[in-house]
């Protein structure tokens, strides 16, 4: 593995973890973490295996453990600062605010399995090897994730060919 | 036939063989609560793009690019200690794994503020005038209950105006206001942080046009915000580091 292959999942990486911590900085923090710790692991990676699953797998870890660190302050307010940059009309910024804050109040392992599923496309059984899981327990929180998920963004307009323009 | 709940999942991600999407389409079409269903799960899957895939099309960062360049000094301090001691390895990275940047990035954003309100004012820039610094400071320290410093910034170019008490998320903060000759503003914000934290690198944030360095030193938070250049704060930052740890 060499870090130009490494490199290529850099964007799809960004984009999942600005879905799930939100502030565009910490997402960042999250994803600089990871690439650091796959590189100093790089050993440990089967050559032929998916490098993608894989770095899934690392920011999973980077990730919880960040949370553990954080059971002081468990509040994940969100706020305008944290929204994405981007500079959209007032329905997508509408659109924006309530789908990042309804992630927000999914649990963190809910949210992390909605998002790899529905914005990373992973299968199932990818997700439950990434996050070292039984695909019956990633079933079950994507079930309750999506269903928490529908509730809350229920009455708000979800619009599927909403272009958010940068 | 009855929808399991995995099929219906399995059919919004796409994840079933032709038969089986078949089976399932015949089976939503006697079952309007369960087609309701997909169709807001589908909704959620093209919200979710639409939101995020903008990401994808962003510059990616320098320090993500060359992922092993530390950004900052600390940084670079532990990669090599963490290079020279093979056997601390894990612990090194434990302890930077365990930074909480959400915590924190909320601190950086109410120095901003807090920045962005007192720093234009004319007339109370500031409650107590550094022409009574030992009372200022006296008085902060016991409101923080810690004995608190206000750094010299002379060196840099930036005089104490003096400072004020604030409310904060966890109780009293201090602020003490800079500036320099050309009326141009810093201010430093010092919070007492609850619970247990971890030292923490410089982190850089920008609030508009403020930008902020904020880090945790024993059981404060510092936040050094103004409204210059990255690498201008950062060096006047150092310093109010390094007069903090002597």
């Amino acid at each position: 593995m060499t870090p130009e292959q490494i490199a290529t999942h850099i964007p799809r990486l960004r984009r999942y973890a600005r879905a799930l911590v939100g502030d565009p900085h910490a997402a960042d923090d999250l994803v600089q973490d990871t690439l650091e710790r796959a590189i100093n692991k790089r050993h440990l990676w089967r050559p032929g295996s998916d490098l993608r699953a894989w770095l899934f797998a690392i920011m999973h870890n980077v990730f919880v453990n960040q949370l553990r660190s954080r059971q002081a302050h468990p509040e994940e307010g969100l706020d305008d600062e944290t929204l994405p940059a981007v500079a959209p009309t007032d329905g997508a910024r509408l659109e924006i605010r309530d789908l990042q804050s309804a992630l927000a109040v999914l649990p963190a392992e809910q949210r992390e399995i909605v998002l790899l599923v529905g914005l990373e496309q992973l299968t199932y059984a990818e997700v439950s090897e990434a996050l070292g899981i039984p695909i019956g327990t990633v079933m079950s929180r994507l079930f309750r994730g999506r269903e928490r998920l529908r509730g809350l963004i229920a009455g708000a307009p979800v619009a599927p060919n909403l272009k958010v323009v940068k | 036939m009855k929808l399991s709940e995995h099929e219906l999942h399995a059919y919004v991600d796409g994840q079933l063989d032709a038969e089986g999407r078949r089976a399932v389409e015949a089976a939503l079409a006697q079952a309007p609560e369960e087609a309701a269903r997909v169709a807001a799960y589908r909704d959620q899957n093209a919200a979710l793009h639409s939101v995020y895939d903008a990401v994808l099309e962003e510059t990616v960062p320098a320090r993500l690019r060359h992922p092993t360049a530390r950004q900052s000094a600390v940084r670079v301090a532990v990669l090599a200690a963490w290079l020279l001691t093979g056997a601390a390895l894990g612990w090194f990275a434990h302890a930077l794994l365990l930074e909480s940047p959400h915590a924190v990035g909320s601190f950086s954003r109410q120095a901003a503020i807090a920045h962005a309100v007192y720093s234009p004012e004319v007339r109370h820039p500031v409650e107590v005038g550094a022409a009574e610094q030992e009372h200022l400071v006296n008085w902060l320290s016991k409101r923080l209950g810690t004995k608190l410093k206000a750094p010299v910034l002379t060196a840099e170019g930036y005089e104490l105006v003096g400072g004020r008490l604030l409310p904060g998320e966890q109780g009293a903060v201090a602020q003490f206001m800079y500036q320099d000759s050309k009326g141009k503003r810093l201010t430093l914000y010092v919070s007492r942080l609850a619970g247990k934290q971890r030292d923490t690198a410089f982190r850089f944030s920008q609030e508009e046009k403020v930008s902020v360095f904020y880090w945790i030193d024993g059981a404060l938070g510092y936040a050094l915000s103004g409204e210059l250049p990255k690498h201008e704060l950062l060096g006047v930052a150092t310093t109010v580091y390094k007069q903090l740890n002597p």
